[in-house]
């Protein structure tokens, strides 16, 4: 093992974790975004908005990832659509995960017993006083813990944009393991910084859902 | 440039060597991740400690790391110390094991989930405790664990396109050839994306047909 080449080179390997916590942010934001629209959408009265949400969840959960990066990078510019390599990161990441959450968030919508709907109405609740009001409180505490999966998910994901040259963690370990031929060491280094963030993103996620819980 | 679709036919030799490929390394890596992840979990759950402790550090440092890296380490890695395999053998042990681990934990679950008495009854019967766990409690697990196994499977696939990174020409790398030679990158990806959704949509029927079966053998 060689200590002295991995203290060397570790700060550039800090640099590049900023660049995927930034990422994984960024990401979970429009995921998060994207996976609400997706489920308002999957539980819609409307077929046509339900047809569509299936579709989305269906296309984007079927296919990897890493060619939806590659279609929007490499060939967005074809039909009009200029991305430098971290915005088509962002953009192509957090559609995919959306398509996840899309699950995840009707999943929790749904497990809401019928009742409590009902029990509204007979109240004298409006049907959107009756979704804002009492079902989406409760489903919000559901979907904590799942989406923190999801959001787990979501950080190793990052990784992928390697592959279109943003230069986080992955791609900076691929390029000093090309240039040092040192693999474990610069795996070991990545993957302890990788570790901390999963680690501080999931003991966060649990401080939110006992946050949210009624006990 | 606009959209020309017309070209692809012209190179879709190379695409379907490479959706042969894709589905080789899925189908040799799921088994891998099958066998692996019925080990990982006896491994987890009846091994002793000095076994079981670095190997809880191995399940936790493959889970809490992305695949991508795992594959570089394994590719490189194994070159470092003198074993130079060719690059798909290296991405199925990548896939394998990285799944290999998902599925040990699935299959941990299920191990415990089934009732103990039938571990009592078959040590009643003169079983070893190595025999009671092959032959009663783990085909009862690996029953109730398939279905969630099926998702894991159907990751797998998708995970495949991975490997292109390290150089194996399965279908994401062979619409990257086809795209140095065309450079038309958003009709082929679409081809590749196709082909994909087409194997994930026939693996999930089959998964379908296997739950269905199961719950009749119930």
């Amino acid at each position: 093992m060689d200590l002295e080449l991995m203290l060397k080179v570790y700060p550039f390997f800090l640099e590049a974790a900023w660049v995927t916590v930034l990422l994984s942010v960024l990401t979970a934001i429009l995921g998060l975004t994207c996976g609400t629209l997706g489920a308002a959408a999957r539980l819609s009265r409307f077929a046509y908005l339900r047809f569509l949400g299936a579709a989305y969840v269906s296309v984007f959960r079927g296919t990897p990832a890493l060619i939806q990066l590659f279609i929007l990078y490499f060939g967005g510019p074809q039909i009009g659509i200029q991305l430098d390599a971290f915005e088509a990161g962002v953009i192509g990441l957090g559609i995919n995960a959306g398509a996840y959450m899309t699950e995840t968030i009707r999943g929790a919508i749904i497990a809401v017993d019928r009742g409590q709907r009902e029990a509204a109405r007979t109240l004298g609740l409006s049907s959107w006083q009756a979704t804002y009001k009492v079902i989406l409180p409760q489903a919000a505490r559901l979907m904590v813990r799942p989406l923190g999966v999801n959001l787990n998910m979501l950080i190793k994901a990052t990784a992928l944009v390697a592959a279109i040259a943003v230069v986080e963690l992955t791609y900076t370990a691929q390029r000093y393991i090309g240039s040092t031929y040192k693999p474990f060491e610069m795996f070991l280094l990545a993957g302890i910084l990788y570790m901390i963030i999963i680690y501080v993103t999931g003991r966060g996620v649990a401080w939110l859902d006992r946050k949210v819980q009624i006990t | 440039m606009g959209l020309d679709f017309s070209i692809i036919p012209k190179y879709m030799d190379i695409i379907l060597l490479g959706v042969a490929w894709t589905i080789g390394i899925t189908v040799s890596a799921a088994l891998l991740s099958f066998i692996g992840g019925i080990i990982f979990a006896v491994i987890a759950l009846y091994a002793h400690w000095i076994i079981r402790q670095p190997f809880r550090l191995i399940e936790w440092v493959f889970m809490g790391t992305p695949l991508l890296l795992q594959l570089f380490l394994i590719y490189f890695g194994l070159v470092q110390i003198g074993i130079d395999l060719p690059a798909f053998i290296a991405g199925i042990i990548g896939l394998g094991l990285h799944f290999a681990v998902y599925n040990s934990e699935l299959i941990q679950t299920a191990i415990l989930a089934v009732d103990k008495g039938q571990m009592e009854a078959a040590r009643t019967l003169g079983l070893s405790r190595g025999q009671a766990l092959r032959k009663v409690v783990i085909p009862q697990a690996v029953r109730d664990v398939i279905p969630p196994i099926g998702n894991n499977m159907i990751a797998l696939l998708k995970d495949s396109a991975l490997v292109s990174v390290i150089g194996v020409s399965e279908l994401t790398l062979s619409a990257q050839r086809v795209i140095g030679k065309t450079y038309r990158p958003f009709e082929f990806y679409i081809l590749a994306a196709g082909f994909y959704y087409v194997i994930n949509l026939c693996m999930e029927w089959v998964q379908h047909k296997i739950e269905r079966r199961i719950s009749i053998s119930r």
